[in-house]
């Protein structure tokens, strides 16, 4: 597969957008990499990544299902964007903190959140972290350094800008990166957050999944400018734009970016250039504001098959390989689904707990009125 | 014991607070070097320094999104809004995030801040410098909400609401930053959260207020005495958590109630306060409780004084409620 000859000078949606000059590419076309930027991985660091983004998909696609048959009442994926997400993530440190928007539940996983915590999380069931209070796919997972996933958009970056900036004055060794759309850009959060970063040379970590798009709304109703990554230097900061399909052009500009924020060089913005194979989310039907034809192109593009090729190329991947792997992580998936299934919903009176630290006077009477109305069965 | 305004009350519970705790810091427009435009933080930023009395960039989305996450780091960030009226910009963070955090994570991530800010109406501030949007977080479950009427309380509170594990909106009534006067301990003492004090008493008639309007219902209170109308004041100190106990006890004595506030009428704390009484205290009333309030209008310059719930207009609703 060759990439057409036209080069965008602004971003287009176009696969073509990552041949721009400055786009940091590693994995070429046919598996070989580019030693410019190759970040050094590992055979089993790429081993396990790749596994990693193959489990993110699978999971992906079986959660859709479940939606799709009634069994949870949504999900919000990332399909295509596996190698942007993985990729930065590996970047990061142990000690390093996540702030993310919904579509990063292979960050936490990849992170050491167990896959049945998630997956407690799409049934909203008593072992729900956040006690099935929330929508699926806003979990949060305190014990990697995952923070708390929100619905209003952009409203994290500015939250990871101060909490990076309190470390940052306490002297601990720590970056913060958040994650957000291209949506999101439009934000005022998003403004406010580099605007913050910038002044107070923040080590946190800006990055942008550009995914073509905001659920129906294409990137250029986003932004007139040339590119998202660009922003940044109105606010003083540096950007890099990336191959967001390419996992060893992500692992790099992270680690340079975290290596920037870890120095006491202050934040970076990284446009990591990738595209939302899906729709937004379970609710959307993306046939009805976009073409097939340019989601096939991406498809064409496929992270994951890009990551194959690399592996392919290397001798360290067979079709064996992808059989064995591919069926452990169904018989995974397939245990703590069966296991969340089965686990009864939160008890009635924990809805009024955790407004507040200590219960008041009104919650208390709310919670025993409430009490009198046990919910009926068909409301199960 | 010292007399102080209360500005400096605040002033001096910030600091206390701050020499006692490390994780305190202070935020906001001009709140360091200048001291704050109404000089609530003079003097911290030459004794705790720029790490903890930030000058921060003209954004109050800015402010509070990046105090939650010092406070999710574990600092206890204490950011001014300048004017209430300002706050606005910060509304999707205080709604959204701030007053959701510690529920939506299943306990995972507390996140508290004392968001101080003045508040209310009478220095000539017209629609931008006058407003009072109690209303506005009260309505948001997860907030706690204080508003003090005099030096005493406002550090008592202050320090009470730094230590207390929520959320809170300390809201400063500025037309008695400085008018308002009397004895504060330079010590450590708090005054306790959702707890109301009655500061007249009196067996006819129940005067709920807070904040600036207090003293104008007081005023009021000591005019009704004099058409021999004994009513019983009490200043809700904390509007959120409500002191229902306080409110009840009252309502049960005098059988009548007026409830004072600046924020408009439609949907005001008065409405809820009042409902609550009606739920809890029905058969004890003996007339229909009364609002006195600010009006359905933006908050007026010129008429300002037209539209503050003033003592002339209290007074006859106390006789009237008194005498239905």
């Amino acid at each position: 597969m060759t990439l057409a000859a036209v080069i965008p000078t602004k971003h287009s949606r176009n696969p073509n957008d990552v041949l721009a000059p400055g786009v940091i590419r590693v994995i070429k076309d046919d598996g070989t990499v580019d030693p410019a930027h190759d970040p050094g991985l590992t055979d089993a660091e790429l081993v396990a990544l790749y596994t990693a983004m193959v489990r993110v998909r699978l999971l992906d696609d079986r959660l859709v299902s479940l939606q799709r048959q009634g069994r949870i009442g949504f999900h919000i994926g990332s399909i295509g964007e596996e190698a942007a997400i993985l990729g930065s993530t590996f970047a990061m440190r142990k000690q390093d903190w996540v702030f993310p928007c919904y579509r990063e539940f292979g960050s936490a996983l990849w992170r050491g959140m167990t896959l049945q915590k998630y997956v407690d999380n799409m049934f909203g069931n008593s072992n729900d972290t956040v006690k099935g209070r929330q929508m699926p796919d806003h979990y949060c997972a305190r014990e990697v350094n995952f923070g708390s996933i929100s619905s209003p958009i952009g409203t994290q970056i500015t939250q990871a800008v101060g909490f990076s900036w309190a470390a940052k004055s306490k002297g601990d060794d720590l970056v913060a990166i958040t994650y957000f759309g291209d949506g999101a850009t439009s934000s005022s959060e998003f403004h406010n957050g580099l605007n913050f970063a910038g002044v107070f040379k923040t080590p946190t970590i800006f990055f942008c999944r550009n995914n073509g798009w905001a659920i129906s709304v294409p990137t250029e109703r986003q932004t007139a400018s040339a590119t998202f990554a660009e922003k940044g230097a109105a606010y003083g900061i540096p950007s890099i734009r990336c191959d967001g399909n390419d996992l060893l052009a992500v692992i790099s500009a992270t680690r340079e970016a975290l290596a920037r924020a870890a120095r006491g060089d202050g934040p970076t913005l990284i446009e990591a250039i990738t595209y939302r194979l899906s729709g937004h989310s379970t609710s959307d039907d993306p046939k009805a504001y976009r073409q097939e034809t340019e989601v096939e192109e991406w498809r064409r593009r496929d992270p994951i098959a890009r990551t194959r090729r690399l592996l392919t190329a290397r001798g360290i991947w067979t079709d064996a390989d992808q059989s064995a792997a591919e069926a452990a992580i169904q018989e995974e998936i397939k245990q703590a689904v069966a296991v969340a299934e089965k686990t009864p919903p939160p008890a009635q009176s924990s809805m009024f707990e955790d407004v507040y630290a200590e219960q008041p006077w009104h919650l208390r009477e709310q919670a025993e009125y409430l009490a009198r109305f046990p919910r009926p069965a068909s409301k199960h | 014991m010292p007399q102080m305004n209360m500005v400096q009350a605040i002033n001096d519970g910030l600091r206390l607070e701050m020499r006692r705790d490390p994780r305190v810091v202070v935020m906001g427009e001009d709140v360091g070097k200048v001291g704050g435009v109404f000089r609530v933080t003079a003097g911290l930023y030459d004794e705790f320094g720029d790490d903890r009395v930030i000058d921060t960039p003209l954004s109050e989305g800015g402010i509070v999104g990046t105090a939650i996450g010092m406070a999710l780091y574990g600092l206890v960030p204490v950011p001014e809004i300048q004017f209430a009226d300002f706050i606005f910009p910060a509304y999707d963070q205080i709604v959204s995030e701030l007053a959701k955090f510690r529920y939506r994570s299943g306990g995972q991530y507390p996140a508290k801040l004392v968001i101080r800010t003045p508040v209310g109406g009478g220095i000539r501030g017209g629609l931008y410098h006058s407003q009072s949007p109690e209303s506005l977080f009260i309505h948001v479950a997860g907030l706690k909400v204080v508003c003090p009427s005099n030096p005493h309380d406002a550090k008592g509170l202050l320090l009470s609401a730094i230590r207390d594990p929520d959320p809170v909106l300390f809201f400063e009534p500025k037309r008695i930053y400085r008018a308002a006067k009397g004895d504060v301990s330079e010590s450590d003492y708090t005054v306790p959260l959702s707890k109301a004090a009655v500061v007249r008493e009196g067996s006819q008639v129940t005067v709920i207020a807070w904040g600036a309007m207090l003293y104008e219902a007081l005023e009021a209170a000591n005019q009704a005495a004099g058409q021999g109308v004994e009513a019983e004041v009490i200043d809700l100190r904390t509007l959120w958590p409500l002191d229902i106990d306080t409110i009840v006890a009252s309502v049960k004595k005098t059988g009548r109630v007026v409830v004072v506030h600046e924020a408009p009428r439609t949907c005001g704390f008065g409405g809820e306060i009042i409902a609550l009484i009606n739920e809890k205290a029905f058969l004890h009333l003996e007339a229909p409780p009364v609002r006195v309030t600010g009006f359905d209008t933006p908050f007026p310059y010129t008429l300002e004084m037209d539209y503050l719930p003033l003592a002339h207009r209290i007074l006859p609703a106390i006789v009237e409620t008194a005498r239905y």
